[in-house]
């Protein structure tokens, strides 16, 4: 359905894929980002060309206007904070202050007219480092007597959760691995991934001499965030800086956390009172912007004899690079993998330690479902192997361990609201069918070729507010979000947000939600994001968190707002409140079937307040806060995959996707969510991998080495949905932005060892470049 | 760095004269000195297309290219694609398939795609995908990039015809 069309007066827009409101200016290249703003001058920055290493003078040429470390000393160092007793609070510079940690890290900023000219100045500049012994790996970390990356600290571990289930009556984990049938181990390896949004990061301030106030335009997921950030750094007062994101070419987390370069420009405009941009290119991005998901798992589960998972014992190491990122700090991976390990499936006895480790290289960010796709691949990957061991279906062995009965209380005391874990596997199993697949990886294989069948069955914690971030201990606590909600004297409707969409649609999920409650079109509700001038406090957009939260604040609101509407209708109109019913464009009284347009009832609520007085107050105004307790969507995603096994080469076939993300807001914006991050998790599993030699050397700083996947390796999708209608949102909307890239990359390699079985030959790292394949099969032939 | 260069080329349809450095690139001229922002800047080593742009009727990578090297020559960028209020049919059926997220990467898909069907109107599937691997999107997975320039495929002959 294309329709923009208005509704009959029962059909409702919440539901309809109509298209989206953002689409007309971008198709004409009219879209507005950050690079697209002229500036007086232009930061380019120098990077460290050393892992590690004594920083101990940096030469600038002549004619250079430049910046260091020394240069900096008014402005505060970026601290994160977890307030746990386990979490060590490293501090960092703008510019590197005596230790260079990583590749890439920023020790000096050029300032000239153009950037071309900037970064000849940056060619020209000489940094004396001494070196150091870095460590890389978490292995390189964690060894006895490793070199520190800061060296006040006592070891490399900058974050260590525990959990341990006990067992006061029934002897705990330990006793459940004594009385196991079977024990399967798994050594689990995740390469480090750049979520590389198209557009790379920048900044751009521009100084207002008549207010003496700062606008700094940037490309993040977070305004008001960002904002308070450097705000904090630079000791301004917040209303002295205003944080406009304009339209933002992706993020996926890596724009969420605060570039130290963003608060560098606006020191240089501050200081200069001219406007200065960075526009990062794409060499900074790859080394130097953030990275993501550098992890390894160690695990033990125990099963009973019938193949019932009875206890779970994990050792789980984030790589989490040089510092910690704010706001969201470097224990995001490993407290997130620890407390959602289980994933979908019913076992009680569990126990994890998890670090994040700090090394030297680029700094970690969340990228898209942050450490589920790992650990997903993890529980997924056990599944398999634990089938395999027991003879039986990978299918079969999910039905035996999905949990079917909600609410359900985790291991680590989350609460599973309702969902359809063992039906969307059925639904999958059903459509592929898998028995027709089955026959044919049997007939393909006496031809020489290998088809795999891959499963992947995942539930994701979505749209969680405050309750969530502070059961982390984080000092900051994002959750909530707010919403301005008003209509004004013409029956149009303005929604102020604090979340903040950057490709996802969310302008147009939200009119509809809006729309439907107040009697109007989605093409009459503007959405309003992005400019901390404009909008509520807000936390932007992140953790599959915006439709459902950003979404029921608009509800919220928009509730208030029909309410208000609606006895204004009915004192006009002269019947009780509860006769009135708002239908599109107009509110009717059931009993007289009286009617009045709502623009009129707008019009009356501003120009006409002396009929409404006693009634109403004047204006049609009001405030949505929404700050849930979180939902679980859920998925199983089948791979499909064929191994050339003379190349490596992996070419996936099919890829299906059945998903319970509650209720459809828009479907086509829904499809496109998952759509964008399969694809991404399909890259996870087989193409994209940063890699860094023992010394610290980036070897991934182009595109030509780190691969994202072209419309030839990604394949067409094949979708369904269940929609199960959990009462854990007002919207009845689960969050879908992460699911498709937390489920893809399990799905996919489950499929090449499915492929692979004849060979003995299994994967338990990612990515599965044909490299790996083809070692694998040498040392099986060999 | 400082010899600068005078050069003349039109860029939809309008003739521009501009004086540049030898070094500046295409894309750069077309951003700073021709006020054309549509065309994005995604990766400046010619992989992932976001500044793909029209030379004479054929797709090129405007961050692979030196201004000076289009001088005389006809440029198309996607701020030129519409017709006053009409959309390119390529445009039209972008909106209409959900071929966009977040917009980076779209004007360099609307001109890979225009030059593409422009020299061949009939392309196969396959073509198509191999034609449309030429650039990089990061959030569509390209299944909607994919129908749409379908869809385009089939108004631009129905136009035609």
């Amino acid at each position: 359905m294309s329709a923009d069309a208005p509704a009959s007066s029962s059909a409702k827009w919440v539901g309809r894929s109509i298209r989206r409101l953002e689409d007309r200016a971008l198709v004409h290249g009219q879209g507005q980002f950050t690079a697209d703003l002229p500036a007086d001058l232009n930061v380019r920055f120098v990077r460290s060309p050393i892992a590690s290493g004594r920083l101990k003078h940096i030469t600038l040429p002549d004619d250079a206007c430049g910046l260091v470390a020394g240069d900096l000393v008014d402005i505060k160092r970026i601290k994160p904070m977890l307030h746990r007793p386990d979490y060590v609070a490293v501090e960092q510079t703008l510019l590197a202050d005596g230790v260079v940690r990583y590749v890439g890290e920023p020790i000096a900023a050029i300032i000239a007219k153009t950037a071309a000219e900037a970064e000849d100045q940056v060619e020209s500049t000489f940094a004396d480092i001494e070196e150091t012994v870095p460590v890389v790996s978490i292995a390189d970390a964690l060894a006895a007597n490793a070199p520190r990356v800061h060296d006040w600290t006592q070891h490399n571990i900058l974050v260590e959760g525990r959990v341990d289930t006990g067992g006061a009556t029934d002897g705990g984990v330990d006793a459940a691995f004594a009385a196991a049938a079977h024990i399967v181990e798994l050594d689990i390896i995740s390469r480090r991934q750049n979520a590389m949004p198209l557009e790379p990061r920048g900044a751009h301030a521009a100084y207002d001499k008549r207010t003496g106030r700062i606008t700094l335009t940037c490309s993040t997921q977070s305004p008001h965030v960002m904002r308070t950030a450097i705000a904090d750094l630079l000791g301004m007062a917040e209303a002295d800086l205003r944080v406009v994101a304009p339209d933002v070419g992706g993020g996926f987390g890596q724009k969420m956390m605060l570039p130290p370069e963003y608060a560098l420009v606006v020191h240089v405009c501050r200081t200069l009172q001219r406007s200065v941009a960075w526009i990062e290119d794409r060499r900074e991005n790859l080394i130097a912007s953030f990275h993501a998901r550098d992890m390894r798992v160690k695990l033990r589960a125990a099963f009973s004899a019938d193949a019932k998972l009875i206890a779970l014992d994990a050792d789980i190491a984030s790589n989490v690079g040089a510092y910690s990122g704010f706001p969201i700090t470097c224990g995001v991976e490993a407290l997130m993998g620890m407390a959602e390990l289980p994933g979908p499936y019913d076992v009680q006895h569990y126990r994890c330690v998890s670090r994040g480790v700090a090394t030297n290289t680029c700094p970690m960010a969340p990228y898209r479902g942050v450490s589920r796709p790992v650990i997903t691949f993890t529980m997924e990957r056990l599944m398999d192997t634990a089938a395999a061991r027991f003879g039986i279906e990978p299918t079969d062995i999910r039905r035996r361990n999905l949990i079917d009965r909600f609410p359900y209380t985790t291991a680590t005391g989350l609460t599973l609201d309702d969902a359809t874990y063992r039906e969307v596997m059925e639904i999958a199993v059903r459509e592929l069918p898998l028995p027709a697949m089955r026959e044919r990886q049997q007939q393909l294989r006496r031809e020489g070729r290998y088809l795999g069948i891959g499963f992947s069955t995942f539930c994701e914690r979505t749209g969680y507010g405050t309750p969530a971030f502070a059961a982390r201990g984080m000092e900051s606590t994002p959750g909530y979000e707010i919403v301005d909600i008003a209509m004004d004297p013409s029956g149009n409707v303005t929604a102020r947000i604090g979340a903040f969409p950057h490709g996802q649609g969310l302008k147009t999920t939200l009119a509809q939600i809006i729309a439907d409650e107040v009697g109007v079109a989605p093409s009459q509700v503007t959405v309003i994001a992005g400019d901390t001038d404009q909008t509520p406090y807000g936390w932007g957009t992140f953790a599959s968190r915006s439709l459902v939260i950003s979404g029921g604040a608009c509800l919220v609101g928009a509730r208030k707002l029909r309410a208000k509407l609606i006895r204004i209708a009915a004192h006009l109109m002269k019947v009780s409140p509860d006769d009135v019913v708002l239908e599109p464009g107009l509110a009717k009284a059931r009993s007289t079937n009286q009617s009045i347009p709502i623009p009129e009832l707008a019009r009356t609520a501003y120009h006409k307040a002396h009929l409404l007085y006693g009634v109403a107050d004047a204006g049609l105004s009001e405030q949505g806060f929404y700050d849930p307790p979180g939902t679980f969507s859920n998925a199983c995603h089948v791979a499909v995959v064929e191994v050339d096994i003379e190349t490596g080469g992996v070419k996936v076939e099919r890829f299906v996707v059945v998903e319970d993300a509650g209720r459809l807001i828009n479907p086509m914006i829904v499809d496109g969510q998952i759509h964008g991050g399969v694809a991404q998790g399909i890259a996870n599993a087989l193409l994209e991998e940063i890699v860094y030699d023992s010394q610290g050397n980036i070897l991934t700083a182009t595109l030509a080495d780190f691969l994202p996947p072209t419309m030839s390796e990604i394949p067409r999708f094949e979708l369904h949905h269940i929609e199960t209608y959990s009462d854990a949102t007002i919207t009845q909307a689960k969050g879908v932005g992460e699911g498709g890239a937390i489920g893809a990359p399990a799905a996919v390699v489950n499929a090449i060892c499915d492929a692979l079985s004849p060979f003995g030959v299994t994967f338990n790292e990612m990515p599965v470049t044909p490299q790996r394949i083809r070692a694998a099969l040498r040392r099986r032939s060999g | 760095m400082t010899t600068r260069h005078d050069i003349g080329f039109t860029i939809n349809g309008r003739t521009e004269r501009i004086t540049i450095e030898a070094r500046k690139t295409l894309a750069d001229a077309i951003r700073d000195d021709c006020g054309l922002t549509g065309t994005h800047i995604g990766c400046e080593h010619g992989v992932c297309g976001a500044c793909t742009v029209l030379l004479d009727g054929q797709p090129v990578r405007s961050c692979l290219m030196f201004a000076v090297q289009v001088n005389g020559r006809a440029i198309r960028t996607v701020e030129g694609l519409a017709k006053g209020e009409t959309l390119h049919p390529l445009q039209a059926a972008f909106m209409e398939h959900h071929g966009l997220q977040c917009g980076f990467c779209t004007p360099g898909f609307l001109m890979l795609a225009a030059g593409a069907l422009e020299a061949n109107p009939d392309m196969g599937d396959d073509e198509l995908v191999h034609v449309l691997s030429s650039n990089l999107c990061r959030c569509t997975g390209y299944h909607n990039i994919l129908k749409a320039v379908r869809a385009a495929a089939v108004a631009m002959a129905m136009r035609a015809a």
